[in-house]
């Protein structure tokens, strides 16, 4: 493929490395409620080198100020965040002395961004060539003609359908997946010397993110281009990096070569990172009668225009955990909102605990409700933010027991050392927690009910991989404890394998693969759980080819 | 692509303007036969005798019933047959061409002035907000909201008529006057308009924009290089066109139907000032008329409105 000749000005090709940043040290001012305003420290000394044509992978979990510091490679601070101290060099020109002309002069020219969310990312009123080719055309790097045909050429390169004409799609007409590649694509088509991926693949199923990884990575190693790869996925990182870069609490905590990072930590942290997943739950055969057992169930939305569970059929026995696994539009929330009584199901039936649930919530007894209980993924917009913690808990003892005043109070205490967080936290508001102490007072609650079965959706999936780590032994030790079951909705096969029983895979509507845990994940496997499988990405440099190559069936979504 | 949903949702929006429209002019007929007084009463007089009053309502045909009546008014409607004036027997329709003609001239006037320089305001004032620029228009403009639309009439004529003697303080206008001369002749109150309705749209502009502006994809833009104008212009407003234009279609609707106090003011002989005549005559027919031909302007400019918002969504232009 020959390539387009552009005709770039001459950008600032210093000899030392492209990006320098000396010390850096990253502010904002918070406003708490009803407290003064203060300045809080997000990154502090943090220094790096990134040499032409080299990626580096930024790692760490949420709050430790890898999009931070990414951002800053570009002069920018989203929100009231302030570049307070240090040197930021790129190309030799410090960014914290560029005034706002020069900094727009750099972005987009010399250092373009690749975002978590290509569907927020893009502008849903223009199309999609026009936003690919923007950036070009105002830094003047090459004619409208030029830039489109280096536009189509990237769309190929990235494997994207349809390369000539999907640019004239507008963002909502292409999949999320596709949507990623072509921000790829934009990020490399006025040739930069360095890109900012933050969280790329974060947001895509694994079967989608394993080809979005696989077309970025081809396009860095063809362009030349240098990266800075931003993820919490270690797995993901060792794929596509030279060097990786842990941080934490806004800190340099380890900073070496990809295999260093990976096969010899010199950080206890770090060490923590790259060990987590490994949790060995054994797992049980199924008892004599499930607890629920659903029965051919099929759901639609809109009045039975889109139909989204076809016959589904599994049972949840207790003191056990059913996986149901899948990417986002298999049906498996679905599942859950039929269990629940939310969405009705159109024909099948549900049997719990020996009775047959009425399908609409109405109709059901509030024993039926009380046995019956749901975590969410979101433990933020599943509590009040205006009730503390003790409220929170302590409403279904309220409404299921009655309990009230000390009785109710005392009930509660020993919800919140359940959860292992102690009675401190009862008049404590969600806003005062981290993301994993909300997920445990979402527990608490549930469990307050003295349920049979608890439906998990998606309940580890926003949370950092050490603090999902530390739900899901609350989970498995609740469960030994309580006998309680667990229907487990998720897309992440890793989180599977510690905590399920059985497990049903569903795909577009339908359970594709059902049984215990050690025969849904023996061989010989159906395509897609084939697909599933060999898409969660392994910590193991090269794993990433070798998946590629393996498989029977590509992704959806593409 | 996608013509034929976005043709569908346009045809529902538009039978259900005239299914409102035709609620309203039940609404109108019902509320004008509620009011007291007897319309052969007041053609008559007091002095009638009864039997001639008898006459004349079988001649106006006041005794069949209510719907009878109703559908007699909708189907002249439809004609262009608009009734007949009580106070001086002139027929309603050609009386009325002239005014509404003169109003939507002042409305058109205002508009053309106030809708781009609202917008422009506005954005202006996102461009740079909370700074002294955005504070200094939003003063402005909520300083000319919050005064009455006499108050600025009245300002303006004792300025710009009285002392300075630029503009006519009377906006009467003839049908032998030029462009021109008409032009000047609603100068003033065609400013009185403008400062009435001209907040309202900017605050709006400014409030849809600024709400864009917390969208990711204007980082994007940002993060291209882009200037701060560049980016409120290609990338902030045209997804906040839908709402600005549905406030733009409200204050133009005003700029018809609430110009009556405008009107009076300047002796503007549009729709207003042949309301206010007529409602003191006790006028039903003209009152129904008018009330009418008001409610379809609203009608229809928001119709207008949601029309181009649907044309405005790439979404339903481009589906799947």
């Amino acid at each position: 493929m020959a390539e387009v000749q552009s005709k770039a000005r001459p950008k600032t090709r210093g000899d030392g490395p492209l990006l320098d940043i000396r010390n850096l040290r990253i502010e904002a001012t918070v406003y708490p409620p009803g407290e003064k305003p203060r300045n809080v420290v997000l990154v502090d000394d943090v220094s790096l080198k990134l040499e032409r044509g080299k990626v580096l992978g930024l790692i760490g979990e949420s709050g430790a100020g890898k999009s931070t510091v990414g951002l800053s490679a570009m002069g920018f601070g989203r929100g009231g965040v302030k570049l307070t101290g240090g040197e930021i060099l790129l190309n030799g020109r410090d960014l914290r002395k560029a005034r706002a002309g020069g900094l727009r002069q750099m972005r987009g020219r010399e250092v373009c961004y690749v975002a978590q969310s290509a569907a927020a990312a893009f502008n849903p009123a223009h199309k999609l060539m026009d936003q690919v080719v923007e950036a070009t055309l105002e830094h003047r790097i090459m004619s409208r003609a030029a830039a489109e045909k280096k536009a189509i050429e990237l769309f190929r390169k990235l494997s994207l359908p349809d390369p000539e004409t999907i640019g004239e799609r507008y963002p909502h007409q292409v999949s999320g997946g596709q949507l990623q590649r072509v921000m790829t694509a934009m990020a490399l088509c006025s040739e930069p010397d360095l890109i900012v991926f933050d969280e790329p693949t974060t947001a895509l199923d694994v079967t989608t993110q394993i080809d979005v990884l696989a077309a970025i990575k081809e396009a860095i190693r063809d362009t030349h281009v240098a990266a800075l790869y931003i993820t919490h996925d270690l797995a993901v990182v060792a794929q596509v990096s030279d060097e990786i870069m842990v941080l934490r609490h806004g800190k340099l905590v380890e900073w070496g070569g990809t295999r260093q990072i990976i096969k010899d930590p010199r950080q206890a942290y770090t060490n923590a990172l790259v060990s987590v997943h490994q949790i060995e739950h054994q797992e049980h055969a199924p008892g004599e009668t499930p607890v629920l057992s659903v029965r051919d169930v099929s759901a639609s939305y809109g009045g039975g225009t889109v139909k989204v569970l076809k016959k589904v059929s599994v049972d949840v026995f207790p003191g056990q955990t059913l996986a149901v696994v899948g990417e986002s539009g298999s049906g498996k929330s679905t599942l859950a909102r039929a269990i629940t009584g939310l969405l009705p199901p159109l024909e099948g039936s549900i049997t719990f605990n020996g009775r047959t649930l009425a399908n609409k919530l109405s109709d059901r007894s509030r024993d039926d409700l009380r046995e019956l209980q749901m975590i969410y993924q979101m433990a933020d917009t599943a509590m009040n933010p205006r009730q503390t913690v003790g409220t929170i808990i302590g409403r279904p003892l309220e409404f299921y027991f009655n309990m009230r005043g000390r009785e109710r109070d005392q009930r509660v205490a020993e919800l919140l050392e359940k959860i292992e967080m102690g009675k401190g936290y009862a008049d404590r508001y969600p806003a005062e927690l981290s993301g994993g102490q909300k997920q445990r007072v979402c527990i608490a609650r549930a469990l307050a009910a003295k349920p049979k079965l608890i439906i998990c959706d998606e309940v580890t999936s926003a949370l950092d991989p050490l603090v999902a780590h530390g739900i899901l032994e609350l989970l498995l030790g609740l469960q030994a404890e309580e006998d309680v079951a667990y229907l487990f909705i998720t897309h992440d096969l890793a989180t599977v394998k510690s905590i399920a029983d059985s497990i049903a895979v569903m795909y577009r509507g339908e359970v594709v693969r059902y049984g215990s845990k050690s025969t849904v994940l023996t061989p010989p496997f159906d395509d897609y759980t084939d697909l599933l499988l060999r898409s969660v990405p392994e910590m193991e440099i090269g794993w990433l080819e070798k998946a590629i190559q393996g498989r029977k069936m590509a992704g959806a979504g593409n | 692509m996608g013509g034929a949903t976005v043709l569908k949702l346009i045809a529902q929006r538009i039978a259900l303007g005239v299914l409102l429209l035709l609620a309203v002019s039940v609404l109108i007929f019902a509320g004008t036969q509620i009011l007291p007084g007897d319309v052969a009463q007041s053609i008559l007089g007091q002095a009638a005798t009864p039997q001639a009053l008898e006459n004349l309502r079988r001649e106006l045909g006041l005794n069949d019933p209510a719907y009878i009546r109703y559908f007699r008014w909708l189907f002249g409607i439809l004609q262009g047959d608009l009734g007949t004036a009580l106070s001086n027997n002139r027929d309603i329709a050609s009386a009325l061409s002239g005014r509404l003609a003169n109003t939507l001239f002042l409305a058109a006037c205002a508009a053309v002035v106030s809708v781009p320089l609202a917008i422009l305001l506005g954005l202006l004032a996102v461009r740079y907000r909370n700074g002294i620029i955005d504070k200094a228009i939003s003063g402005f403009a909520l300083a000319s909201t919050s005064l009455p639309e006499f108050f600025i009439g009245y300002l303006l004529i004792l300025v710009f008529a009285v002392k300075l003697q630029w503009f006519p303080a009377s906006s009467t206008v003839y049908d032998s006057m030029g462009f021109l001369q008409r032009l000047q002749a609603v100068v003033l109150p065609a400013s009185a308009l403008t400062l009435v309705v001209l907040a309202h749209m900017m605050r709006m502009t400014r409030a849809a924009v600024l709400n864009v502006m917390q969208s990711a994809y204007i980082e994007t833009a940002e993060l291209k290089g882009l200037g701060p104008l560049k980016i409120i212009r290609r990338h902030a407003f045209p997804n906040a066109i839908a709402p600005i234009i549905n406030v733009v279609m409200l204050n133009l609707a005003f700029l018809v139907v609430g110009v009556v106090v405008v009107e009076v003011i300047f002796v503007y002989p549009g729709m207003g000032q042949y309301l206010v005549d007529h409602v003191s005559k006790r006028d039903v027919p003209v009152v129904q008329a008018v009330g009418l031909i008001f409610a379809a302007v609203y009608i229809t400019l928001n119709m207008v409105a949601d029309i181009a918002a649907i044309l405005a969504n790439p979404r339903l232009r481009h589906p799947k």
